[in-house]
């Protein structure tokens, strides 16, 4: 296989299938997201759009087709799921912070004792993450200390301290009390804007409308429609997604 | 010194109460001795016994179905037999089938004493309930949070070290607890293979000098003094490791 380069997309997915028991979640989706360019996944609940972030970092194992993250397989049996997780970072719904850790030392975990990492460059890079999402006073905070925009951030940083590649956020918004939605949206377009590569499934249709360079609909495992976000807004044609559009807007 | 031990020479002829271990040097000795292996055997097994069971645990949990099977076995057989039992069929059982050797002075020996059969038995019985106890606390700990560690390229090994464990372990703390307090006071069944413990030197004392009350009385006494500096040890251990926003 040649050599992945940066004009090709960062990731490619093509007709990927997944059931779960009897259940096909997944029935053959396909997209490419170019090096940064902020996707967005929108759609029903259940229609398997979580699926398709966890299936990205091979978190779930898909049965069928293709995805490629830099030109690399990840369904693939041989894959090195370290280096895939090294380019690909993940925040969580529910932020999954470890709460026996100080914000700061969950930012520096995983450098640490993955990559294993120098000690004073870690934490030095932990510092400056910590400060980009706002929480350099709560560094030495546990996260049950923490609100939940805040926990997310810290998850955020977490995440970043890999040095990823790509971005993956799993609805991450969604547990969060309205005020501390912004917080949170204000820190995932600063990344958007810095040139992060992010896959997005969200419920904010207002945000995916302003940060979004394409949106995705998908409903009941396929992607129904999609477009760059002035028109897929303006313009959907779908009844699906007009209804679900209707229904959120 | 000489005065506090000899007032309990004079208590014995005064009221009959007779402590030999106090004003009797060979008992006395005898005695620290006894209470120095209680400890030693205490303390190998709970080392032993919480590496049995952070090991099994995580075994228990491996992806191979005659790992777990192996496991569950050994839990079945260590948990679900008396430890009394155990003892013998290590010492009399499988000690008797192991070949002897040969001593300083050429003498056949058994290859593992009295003593490191007790720590074996002993070990393996708490360890079994331990790897249960330990299962109990991963199981408590949100598949969410590993799924967490392995988005960051943890390795289950790892993921197991770093979040898993100390946090399954702040959870099954006090449940550890219990078993440890059990295991200490369960060093006394090493009695049986004559391990010259608390209770079997308590026991050679009274044989001697007829003062069982008295030796029964330490004891209970002893073992309230043992036990008590274990869970207050583990109580500084639960403190210690105390974190701050959530209930554990």
């Amino acid at each position: 296989m040649a050599a992945w380069t940066p004009d090709q997309p960062l990731l490619r997915l093509a007709d990927v299938h997944k059931s779960f028991g009897a259940v096909e979640v997944l029935k053959g989706v396909g997209f490419d997201v170019m090096k940064g360019e902020v996707v967005c996944i929108i759609g029903p609940s259940g229609s398997g759009k979580s699926t398709i972030l966890r299936c990205i970092n091979a978190l779930v194992p898909i049965d069928r087709g293709s995805i490629l993250v830099e030109g690399q397989e990840v369904n693939d049996p041989r894959l090195d799921k370290l280096a895939l997780r090294r380019k690909v970072g993940m925040v969580f719904q529910q932020y999954n912070l470890f709460p026996h850790k100080t914000a700061l030392q969950n930012v520096m975990m995983a450098p640490l004792q993955v990559l294993k990492q120098d000690k004073a460059e870690v934490e030095a890079r932990a510092h400056r993450l910590m400060a980009k999402v706002r929480l350099q006073d709560k560094e030495q905070s546990y996260p049950g200390e923490l609100s939940g925009g805040q926990q997310q951030r810290v998850a955020i940083a977490r995440s970043l301290a890999m040095n990823p590649e790509l971005m993956l956020f799993d609805e991450v918004t969604a547990a969060l009390d309205p005020e501390t939605v912004k917080e949170v949206l204000v820190t995932i377009r600063e990344l958007a804007e810095e040139g992060m590569t992010c896959v997005l499934v969200t419920h904010e249709m207002g945000f995916a409308r302003e940060v979004g360079d394409h949106i995705y609909f998908t409903d009941r495992g396929v992607i129904v429609e999609h477009g760059p976000p002035k028109e897929f807004f303006a313009r959907a044609s779908d009844p699906r997604t007009r209804q679900f559009l209707d229904q959120i807007l | 010194m000489a005065a506090f031990f000899d007032w309990f020479r004079w208590l014995y002829e005064a009221t009959g109460i007779n402590l030999t271990i106090l004003y009797d040097a060979f008992d006395r000795q005898r005695m620290v001795a006894g209470f120095w292996t209680t400890v030693w055997l205490c303390l190998v097994c709970i080392a032993l016994s919480v590496v049995i069971g952070v090991v099994g645990a995580w075994l228990q949990g491996s992806s191979l179905k005659w790992t777990r099977r192996a496991v569950q076995g050994f839990i079945a057989l260590f948990r679900d037999t008396p430890p009394l039992v155990q003892i013998y069929f290590f010492y009399f059982g499988l000690g008797a089938l192991l070949p002897r050797v040969p001593n300083a002075y050429g003498i056949p020996e058994p290859v593992l004493t009295n003593v490191q059969w007790a720590i074996i038995s002993l070990s393996l019985f708490a360890g079994a309930f331990n790897i249960e106890i330990f299962r109990s606390g991963i199981e408590a700990v949100p598949r969410a949070t590993v799924e967490a560690a392995e988005a960051l390229g943890y390795s289950r090994l790892r993921a197991y070290v770093h979040v898993v464990l100390p946090l399954a372990f702040r959870i099954c703390l006090p449940a550890l607890n219990n078993n440890l307090v059990n295991l200490v006071k369960t060093t006394t069944l090493a009695y049986a293979i004559a391990v010259p413990e608390m209770l079997y030197v308590a026991k050679q004392i009274w044989s001697d000098a007829t003062n069982v009350p008295e030796m029964m009385v330490f004891l209970l006494l002893a073992y309230v003094f043992l036990v008590g500096c274990v869970v207050w040890v583990m109580g500084r251990i639960e403190r210690r490791l105390k974190v701050p926003g959530i209930g554990l």
